[in-house]
């Protein structure tokens, strides 16, 4: 659990974050805007892979969010940004929760494979589509927030803004979770399913619980996403991009909820560098970046960042 | 009817194998029971058919007289029934006290996943909770040994700790001195059975120590090819031709006439 003292550090952080916005330059806060979105995602991704589970589908949740902040737009002219959220993190729980009775049924290659498949369908979906868009996909409205409707510059603020807002809310609540008894047992999980079983505890919910977490959060990274983009397309639901949000938590480890969106961070930098660099061949030099992260880094950014195993007891003092 | 613990006309069979036929055992509140029989014999099919590991091929199976066959292994051991495992079931990355912590925090959940969300692991309760296992089992020293180091007694000593968490009214303990030196097993059962009676805990224990087994257990179940052979107090049933023939392997007449007190074989 997180001290009064680390929530405002973080609060104190991400509010300066914010204040430097005018300061920065507009091509840098999109990034960073985009990059958090991706953060959102890889938290999600982090309460799974504590607990052996690496969906290569999570795109699948992050398209619902992002198609649903499009259609709430599109079809019933829903512009209020938190809204918008809302609606998008309700939905994609909601359809990692239905899936959820078939996915928490499976582990390892099985749980990783079959998420990828689900995702695949709801591209094919997608693309084939005339209402959704197709392969054109379809434009987001700008939105408004509690009625104001900043315009230019100030949208780019309003929407960075935002996703501090949101990544501190993904930060204590994910940090919370993971200081809980569902949260602590993910170790327990990968490690003896049987035994869990048999302290009382149903370990198919609890992945069950896990997927859903984990799809509220990239529901609202690609909430994010679509704001930020003002567009979505099925790419959205493309195994790159879930390729993508399981590079990046390999490359922020799981050790960490910030490293999360330090690795988001660095990804976009990296990639935005590579594709200016080597236009044709951008993925040799992630492909590199992360090939250099397993040799040298195989528990990810986070574990330089923090202690190695602080013993639980240690951390239920704080 | 007072039994706790009730099985009639258990069965179960493995395609030819036939693991279990017609078991009859009450077990009344407080017994300790040790099932003794040979590798093979369905003791621990007996113990995964009482847990839900198994669903029976036939008979039923009550405890505080309601129907549990069949149920899921989850609910059993939410009703009130625990076990240990012949291999200790431990998480082997965890620390003994997070270990137990882990087993005392979903005791004190309620074993509900939504209540698990919401409560923290490592509260007042669960630490206060963990100190007392740690303290009844004896494994103190260990207390942060990873469960992957410990030695194979201290191993079984948490697995048991764990399973007695959600104080369960009855505990089946699948052969708890298994690969325990000979030295150290009285040492090991006088522990499990001191923390375990002072708080009434029903016991069935499979064993092959037939000296172990005179020490601790109140009744004798003998197990030979999926029945039960012998029920009773432990010398009526250890003196039971049957069990002497085919389980403890002492039916060796001497000139005398007297039989030759042997330990038994492990098999
Ligand atoms: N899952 C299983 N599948 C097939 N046969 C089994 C299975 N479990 C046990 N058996 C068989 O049932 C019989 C009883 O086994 P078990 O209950 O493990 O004996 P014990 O614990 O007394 O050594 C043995 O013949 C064993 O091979
Ligand atoms: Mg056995």
């Amino acid at each position: 659990m997180m001290t009064g003292l680390r929530i405002l550090l973080g609060a104190a952080i991400l509010g300066g974050l914010g204040a430097a916005a005018p300061f920065t330059p507009l091509w840098l806060i999109s990034l960073v805007t985009l990059a958090m979105s991706t953060g959102l995602v890889v938290c999600g991704l982090i309460i799974l892979w504590r607990g052996g589970l690496v969906p290569f589908g999570q795109a699948l949740f992050f398209a619902t969010g992002a198609y649903t902040v499009a259609l709430s737009g599109r079809w019933f002219g829903v512009t209020d940004a938190f809204l918008l959220i809302a609606l998008a993190v309700i939905m994609a729980a909601l359809v990692a929760f239905v899936v959820g009775f078939l996915l928490a049924q499976y582990r390892e290659i099985f749980f990783a494979m079959l998420s990828l498949a689900l995702s695949m369908i709801l591209y094919g979906v997608l693309v084939k589509s005339e209402t959704l868009g197709s392969t054109d996909g379809v434009n987001v409205a700008q939105a408004s927030f509690f009625g104001m409707k900043p315009r230019g510059p100030g949208y780019t603020f309003a929407l960075f803004w935002l996703a501090l807002g949101m990544v501190f809310l993904a930060w204590v609540g994910v940090s919370a979770y993971l200081g809980s008894i569902a949260g602590q047992l993910a170790g327990a999980i990968r490690d003896n399913e049987i035994r869990v079983e048999y302290l009382g505890i149903s370990v198919t919910r609890l992945v069950h619980l896990k997927l859903t977490i984990s799809a509220a959060l990239a529901g609202a990274g690609g909430a994010l996403a679509a704001l930020s983009i003002s567009h979505v397309d099925p790419q959205m639901a493309y195994w790159t991009t879930s390729g993508g949000f399981v590079f990046v938590t390999i490359l922020a480890g799981a050790a960490s909820v910030p490293a999360a969106f330090l690795g988001a961070l660095l990804f976009e930098i990296v990639r935005t560098i590579a594709v200016a660099l080597l236009p044709g061949g951008w993925q040799l030099i992630l492909g590199s970046v992360l090939l250099l992260t397993i040799l040298f880094v195989p528990e990810g950014l986070g574990s330089l960042m923090i202690r190695k195993r602080a013993t639980i007891s240690e951390k239920g003092a704080a | 009817m007072s039994a706790l613990l009730s099985v009639k006309g258990l069965e179960k069979t493995f395609g030819q194998v036939v693991a279990a036929r017609d078991i009859n055992v009450d077990v009344p509140q407080g017994q300790t029971v040790g099932i003794i029989g040979a590798n093979g014999a369905g003791k621990t099919t007996f113990v995964n058919m009482i847990t839900g590991h198994l669903t029976p091929s036939g008979g039923t199976i009550q405890f505080e007289g309601r129907d549990i066959t069949g149920l899921p292994s989850r609910k059993i051991m939410r009703l009130g029934i625990a076990r240990s495992f012949q291999v200790a079931q431990v998480f082997p990355t965890f620390s003994v006290f997070e270990n137990l912590c882990a087993a005392t925090a979903i005791a004190r959940s309620g074993s509900s996943v939504v209540g698990a969300a919401l409560s923290r692991f490592v509260s007042a309760e669960t630490s206060a909770d963990a100190e007392t296992a740690l303290d009844q089992f004896r494994m103190g020293q260990f207390r942060d040994a990873l469960a992957s180091t410990l030695p194979q007694g201290v191993r079984k000593l948490l697995d048991i700790a764990m399973a007695t968490a959600g104080n369960p009214r009855v505990l089946l303990l699948d052969e708890p001195t298994s690969g325990i030196s000979l030295e150290e097993k009285f040492g090991l059962m006088d522990v499990i059975m001191g923390a375990l009676k002072a708080r009434g805990t029903t016991i069935l224990f499979v064993e092959h120590d037939m000296e172990i087994v005179q020490r601790f257990a109140d009744r004798v179940l003998a197990f030979y090819d999926g029945t039960v052979i012998a029920d009773g107090a432990p010398a009526e049933a250890l003196g039971d031709e049957r069990v002497r023939e085919f389980i403890t392997g002492t039916l060796i007449r001497s000139k005398d006439g007297k039989l030759a007190a042997s330990r038994a074989s492990h098999a």
